[in-house]
């Protein structure tokens, strides 16, 4: 594969079929973690890791996996993986995964992981797979930390609390002084419910608006529609 | 073709299913084995830093996580399936037990913490070590969710004296413990508990000390 279809597959990733907010894949650790950024990055940058390997071991594993038995053999290898990325951690990133430690296993239960391997890793050569698992990490990541940074300004009044676990000596910031009373529903799950409901919202906004766009400025002149008439015509996807 | 009978295609996808099995277990095991001891180390690492927050290091010179007494089930301490109850000495001197104990009835169950009490009955330290409390509501038990990075909520029981632990109550009880309002529960939980783990060592003070190392109260 060339550099231009590595590059269609990590726009794919990152933003056009996006797991958090298109496909709505995962939603399982999303909503959990995403209380703070901190933490919401963290499992990113874990789940990057293990979608990476694990595209890359089954792709490069696919011609030897029969087509009846697949979906068990992607979750033992997928569950091998993630086992030895948790001890790996824990043994030589000790205080890093003080952090990331409890998330890493909930990493197995984020079905995008088997989505990916399934759908894209079986399919393809190793280095396309691989840099599509790195691309829906990164998007992955990218909803996680707008989401944390959402739920803890409005929950907690804070921004990058507890980074001091990961790089001792910076402090998180407090945006709203000592006394912000704090908005409990944005910190529980159905502050992760609704802030996610407002991201989705948000990037269908810019689809259609790049759509209505599109029309409005087609390559052949054509009679150019009001952007109000494109949105509603425009594909919800 | 005659080779894709059920049995055949059976054997064959069993056969492979075996073969990745063994494999990747075994990738399991071998990582495993070559991490064992880096983590065994780093978790005694972790335990000795929780430790030092509680009791200071000159308060006691023997080797602490290998001087212990393995408690069964108790109730005054909230353990159902038991703990352990590590002595520390000074030149052979009685100086401090540090106990895990539990408060069962936190807001969102159990507590896990680890309290130090001096051997003459006053509180040196107490730290949560697992709780599922209210994120941003309860969880200021723990120091490090704690706002108040100055004086954390939890260091109000370094130096309790022996006379206080009967006042070892949140104000709303007639204690002395302050509490963060609208979240009474996971105060009260801490405190009570600490209190009882207070009782618990005074009152078996000397069996604890005199106990076989490793062995049952």
């Amino acid at each position: 594969m060339d550099f231009q279809a590595h590059k269609d597959i990590a726009w794919n990733g990152i933003w056009k079929q996006n797991t958090g907010v298109v496909q709505i894949l995962g939603l399982c650790p999303i909503l959990a973690i995403s209380s703070n950024v901190v933490n919401a990055v963290s499992l990113g940058l874990a789940t990057i890791l293990v979608m990476a390997l694990s595209n890359l071991t089954i792709s490069a594993l696919r011609n030897f996996i029969p087509y009846e038995i697949r979906i068990p053999v992607f979750i033992l290898i997928i569950a091998a993986l993630v086992t030895v990325v948790d001890l790996a951690f824990n043994a030589y990133l000790h205080e890093l995964y003080l952090v990331l430690g409890i998330f890493i296993p909930l990493i197995v239960t984020n079905c995008i992981v088997l989505a990916r391997v399934e759908a894209f890793a079986a399919k393809n050569e190793p280095g396309g797979a691989t840099v599509d698992g790195i691309a829906m990490g990164i998007g992955l990541t990218l909803v996680l930390t707008v989401l944390g940074a959402m739920r803890e300004v409005i929950g907690s009044g804070t921004l990058f609390s507890g980074i001091e676990m990961i790089f001792p000596g910076i402090q998180g910031l407090t945006l709203f002084g000592d006394d912000y009373p704090g908005f409990l529903v944005a910190i529980l799950p159905p502050g992760a419910f609704i802030a996610l409901g407002f991201l989705i919202a948000g990037r269908n906004w810019i689809e259609a608006r790049k759509q209505a766009r599109a029309r409005a400025n087609p390559p052949a002149p054509r009679s150019p529609k009001t952007p109000a008439e494109a949105a509603t015509s425009a594909d919800p996807a | 073709m005659s080779e894709t009978t059920a049995l055949g295609l059976s054997a064959r996808t069993g056969g492979v299913m075996v073969a990745f099995t063994v494999v990747f277990t075994a990738m399991m095991a071998f990582t495993y084995d070559a991490t064992h001891e880096q983590i065994q180390a780093s978790a005694t690492e972790e335990k000795m830093k929780l430790i030092a927050e509680v009791l200071p290091g000159a308060a006691y010179d023997n080797a602490l996580l290998d001087d212990y007494v393995q408690l069964g089930p108790t109730r005054e301490l909230g353990l159902d399936e038991g703990g352990r109850a590590y002595r520390a000495r000074k030149a052979g001197q009685a100086a401090a037990l540090l106990i895990e104990a539990t408060a069962p009835d936190g807001y969102s169950g159990r507590i896990d913490l680890i309290i130090a009490i001096n051997a003459d009955g006053s509180v040196s330290g107490v730290r949560a070590v697992s709780h599922r409390e209210t994120p941003g509501l309860g969880d200021y038990i723990d120091p490090k969710k704690d706002k108040d990075k100055k004086s954390p909520w939890i260091t109000q029981f370094a130096d309790l004296k022996a006379a206080d632990v009967p006042a070892c109550k949140v104000r709303k009880d007639g204690g002395q413990i302050t509490y963060h309002t609208g979240a009474t529960i996971s105060a009260r939980a801490v405190t009570n508990a600490v209190a009882r783990a207070a009782r618990f060592a005074a009152d078996n003070q000397n069996r604890l000390f005199a106990a076989k190392s490793g062995g049952p109260l």
